[in-house]
C-alpha cells in the first residue's frame, strides 16, 4: 500500500527548502522501491519546525522537523516512512504537539491537514457546509447570524462585521461588491497568507456567503504582490471552484451568481487602508479618500461595497456552519470568537496560535513562543504591526482583547506579535517608525508626508545630543500634530510606536543602547 | 526573470487589448507589461495611455506611485531584502549592510555585471523565520550573511549555466 508523506507548500516551508526536500523524498523513495504518495499539504503554522514532514500512520500523522535536504537519506535509513520514531527529528504525532493541541482552531482547523488545492479534501473536512446553509437563507438571516457571532474586523479597526454587512444590504443598488483586503502589510503578520496558501476554498466560501448576504455578485481579492505563492494557489483554487460550480452564475444549482477575481497590488503599504485599496482597484494611485461616504455606501466604482480582511471573511464559513452563537461562545467582553495570533520576530517557537480572546500576551510568548530565538532576555514587543506600540515588560500581562490593548495605548490590530531581545536599540525602532511613514505615506496630508520626514530628523538630532530637551519637546508636538491633522491612521498612528518608546525607553532614545 | 531587452510593440498592444476591458484595468495592464518586458519603459506609457483613453500623466502617475513598478531595466535577478520590524529583530540591518558591501551597490542599483538588482521590501509574510529575502519569485528564510553569499553564488552559477 502506498505510504502518504506530506511536505508543506506554504511560503515559510518553502523558504526553508521544502521544494527541494519534496524532490529528494520522491527520488529516494523511487530508488529504494518504496511506494509513496507525496502530498503538498498546507502548513500547520508551527514554523520553527518547518519544513515539517509528516507520515500517515495507523495512529495518526507522525512528524519530523525541521528537516533539511541532508536529512532525507537518514530519514529513510531509519524507516521514518514506516512510522519509526527513532530519528532525531521525530516530533511524535503532530496533533499531540502541545503548541497545536492547546489551540482552539476554528478558522485554521484544516490548515496543514489538507491539500489546499483539493476541493475534495475541503469538502471532507466540513468545507462548504456554511454555503449550503446560506443558500437557503435570506440575506437578512445571514447578516443576523454574523451579528450574533460578534465578529469584529480582523484587519485592524475591529469594526463589527455584521453591522458593516447590514449597511451594504440596506443600501439599494443593482451592483454591489465584496472586496477582500489581502494586502497584509503589517510586519509580523502572516495569518492571511496562511489562509490563502493553506485553505483557499475557505476564503472563497466566505466571500461567496458575503455576496449572498448583501446581494453582491462580484468579488475581488486585493492581494499584495509580495505574496507570489498565495497568488498562484488562489488562482488555481478559484479555477477549480468555477469548474465545480462553486463560483459563477449558478452556484450549486441555486441560480445565484458570484464571480471572483484576484487583483495584485504593487508594493504600497497604504493600499491596505480600505479607501486607498479601492482607488488602487479602480486603477488609480492609492490615495486615501475622505470618509464619509463609507465604502459600504459609496465604495468600489461608487457602488456599495463590503471591504473585509481575509481573516474576517475566513471566519464566515464556520459561523454559517455551526451558527453565530457557537462562535460567540468563545472570547471575552466585546472581543468574541478566536484570534489568530502570529508569534514573530526574535521568537524561539514562532508561528500561528489561534485561541479564544482573553489569553495574556506573556502566556503566548512563554508557553507557546518559548522566549526569544537568540536565548537573550526579551526586551520589547511590538504588537499590531508598524503602527502598533512597543510594549515593555510592565505591559506583557495585557490580555488579547481589543479593549484591553486600547486601554494600554496599544493596538491589537491584525494580531502580529514581534518580539525583540535586549540587543535591540529602541531609538532605532522609534526612528524606523517615522522612516516607514516617509516611505509609505500616500502623500495627501502634510502632517503625515512632511511630518514623518521631520520626525526622522528630530530623532536623529536627539540621538546626536543636539539640544535634546528642545528637540524632545518638538518630537512630542510633532506627534500631536500628526495625530490631529492626518486623514487616515497611517499618519495618526505612526506616533503610537514612537510615543511608546518615548514613554518606556526614554534613555535609549536619548543616549542609545547601553551595554 | 527575462529582461532581454527584446520586446515587440505589437505584443505590448496585444497585452493591453486583452486586459483593458476589465473594470479598473490599469494595474493588471501594468503588471502584465512589466512581466513581459521586465520594466515599463517610458516609451510604452503613451501606448498604454492611448489604448486605455487615459492621459500620459495619469499612467505615469500610477507607475510612479507604486514601488513595484519600474521605468528602468533591472538586473537579471531582483533581490529584495526585507527591512521590516520582525526581520530587524533577527538581524536584517546587518544583512542589508552585508549585501550592499559584498555586491558593492545600494538599494535600487544593479551590479556592474548586470546580474543583480537590490531592492528593499517591507515584509514578505515570513516573519517567524527571518531575516527574509526574495530572489525573483522565491522567498528564503533565516538568511544569515553566509547564507546570503551562498544564494548569490547560486545566482551566479545559474547565470553561467545559462551562458
Ligand atoms: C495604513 C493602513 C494599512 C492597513 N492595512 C490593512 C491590511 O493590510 N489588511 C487589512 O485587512 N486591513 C488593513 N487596514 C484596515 C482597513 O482600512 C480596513 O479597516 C479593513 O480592511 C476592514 O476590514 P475588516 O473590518 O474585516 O477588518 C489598514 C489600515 C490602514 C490605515
Ligand atoms: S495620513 Fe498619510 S497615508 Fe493617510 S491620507 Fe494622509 S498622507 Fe495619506
Ligand atoms: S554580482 Fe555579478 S554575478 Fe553576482
Ligand atoms: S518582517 Fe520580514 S518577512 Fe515579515
Amino acid at each position: 500500500m502506498s505510504i502518504k508523506i506530506f511536505v508543506p507548500c506554504d511560503t515559510t516551508a518553502r523558504s526553508l527548502g521544502a521544494d527541494q526536500i519534496a524532490t529528494l523524498i520522491q527520488a529516494e523513495a523511487l530508488s529504494r522501491g518504496i511506494d509513496i504518495t507525496l502530498v503538498r499539504n498546507g502548513s500547520r503554522g508551527l514554523f520553527w519546525l518547518e519544513p515539517l514532514i509528516e507520515v500517515e500512520t495507523e495512529n495518526g500523522r507522525l512528524g519530523f522537523g525541521p528537516v533539511t535536504a541532508n536529512d532525507v537519506q537518514t530519514l529513510f535509513e531509519q524507516d521514518f516512512h514506516q512510522g519509526q520514531t527513532q530519528h532525531a527529528l521525530c516530533v511524535g504525532l503532530v496533533e499531540q504537539i502541545p503548541y497545536l493541541k492547546n489551540q482552539q482552531r476554528l478558522t485554521f482547523s484544516r490548515s496543514g491537514i489538507t491539500d489546499p488545492l483539493s476541493l475534495q479534501d475541503y469538502l471532507d473536512h466540513d468545507g462548504y457546509a456554511g454555503l449550503e446553509n446560506a443558500l437557503i437563507m435570506t440575506g437578512q438571516q445571514i447578516v443576523d447570524e454574523v451579528k450574533t457571532s460578534g465578529l469584529r474586523g480582523r484587519g485592524g479597526a475591529a469594526f463589527p462585521t455584521g453591522i458593516k454587512w447590514q449597511t451594504v444590504l440596506d443600501t439599494p443598488g443593482e451592483q454591489k461588491y465584496i472586496v477582500c483586503n489581502a494586502d497584509e502589510g503589517d510586519s509580523g503578520t502572516f495569518a492571511d497568507r496562511l489562509v490563502m496558501e493553506c485553505d483557499p476554498f475557505m476564503l472563497i466560501e466566505g466571500m461567496t456567503i458575503a455576496g449572498l448576504a448583501v446581494g453582491a455578485n462580484q468579488g475581488y481579492i486585493y492581494l499584495r504582490s509580495e505574496y507570489p505563492i498565495a497568488h498562484h494557489i488562489l488562482n488555481k483554487a478559484i479555477e477549480t471552484a468555477y469548474q465545480q460550480g462553486y463560483l459563477g452564475n449558478n452556484i450549486r444549482g441555486s441560480q445565484k451568481q458570484f464571480d471572483l477575481e484576484v487583483r495584485l497590488g504593487a508594493g504600497a503599504y497604504i493600499c491596505g487602508e480600505e479607501t486607498s485599496l479601492l482607488d488602487s482597484l479602480e486603477g488609480k494611485r492609492g490615495l486615501v479618500r475622505a470618509k464619509p461616504p463609507l465604502p459600504a455606501i459609496v465604495g468600489l466604482f461608487g457602488k456599495p461595497t463590503v471591504v473585509n480582511n481575509v481573516l474576517s471573511l475566513a471566519a464566515i464559513p464556520y459561523i454559517l456552519d455551526k451558527g453565530g452563537q457557537a462562535y460567540a461562545d468563545y472570547g471575552v467582553g466585546r472581543s468574541r470568537g478566536t484570534m489568530p495570533i502570529q508569534l514573530a520576530g526574535n521568537v524561539k517557537n514562532g508561528g500561528l496560535v489561534e485561541l479564544a480572546f482573553g489569553i495574556p500576551l506573556n502566556q503566548l510568548m512563554n508557553e507557546f513562543g518559548r522566549g526569544t530565538r537568540s536565548g537573550r532576555p526579551l526586551k520589547a514587543v511590538q504588537v499590531g504591526g508598524p503602527l502598533g506600540a512597543y510594549l515593555p515588560e510592565s505591559q506583557w500581562h495585557t490580555v488579547i482583547d481589543y479593549e484591553a490593548f486600547s486601554s494600554e495605548q496599544a493596538v491589537l490590530g491584525h494580531g502580529g506579535v514581534v518580539m525583540f531581545d535586549d540587543s535591540v536599540d529602541m531609538g532605532d525602532q522609534a526612528r524606523f517608525a517615522m522612516e516607514f511613514c516617509t516611505v509609505e505615506s500616500c502623500g495627501k496630508c502634510t502632517p503625515c508626508r512632511i511630518g514623518s520626514t521631520r520626525g526622522v530628523e528630530v530623532i536623529d538630532r536627539i540621538r546626536a545630543g543636539e539640544r535634546p530637551d528642545n528637540n524632545w519637546q518638538l518630537l512630542e508636538d510633532l506627534c500631536d500634530t500628526m495625530v490631529d491633522g492626518s486623514l487616515c491612521a497611517m499618519g495618526s498612528m505612526t506616533p503610537i510606536p514612537v510615543k511608546s518608546v518615548m514613554k518606556f525607553f526614554p534613555d535609549e532614545l536619548r543616549h542609545g543602547r547601553q551595554e | 526573470m527575462i529582461t532581454s531587452g527584446k520586446w515587440r510593440i505589437e505584443t505590448v498592444r496585444e497585452i493591453i487589448q486583452r486586459l483593458k476591458s476589465k473594470p479598473g484595468a490599469l494595474l493588471p495592464v501594468l503588471h502584465a507589461v512589466q512581466e513581459y518586458i521586465g520594466h515599463i519603459p517610458d516609451n510604452v506609457v503613451p501606448i498604454i495611455a492611448d489604448e486605455m483613453l487615459l492621459t500620459r500623466a495619469e499612467v505615469h502617475g500610477v507607475i510612479s506611485f507604486y514601488a513595484h513598478f519600474r521605468n528602468h531595466p533591472t538586473g537579471k535577478h531582483i533581490v529584495e531584502i526585507c527591512r521590516a520590524e520582525a526581520c530587524q529583530s533577527v538581524g536584517c540591518r546587518q544583512l542589508e549592510e552585508h549585501a550592499k558591501n559584498t555586491l558593492n551597490i545600494d538599494y535600487q542599483q544593479t551590479t556592474d555585471c548586470g546580474n543583480i538588482t537590490l531592492e528593499p521590501v517591507y515584509c514578505l509574510g515570513n516573519c517567524a523565520t527571518g531575516p527574509s529575502i526574495r530572489i525573483n519569485d522565491d522567498i528564503h528564510g533565516r538568511v544569515s550573511p553566509e547564507r546570503f553569499d551562498e544564494l548569490m553564488g547560486n545566482c551566479r552559477q545559474r547565470l553561467q549555466e545559462a551562458g
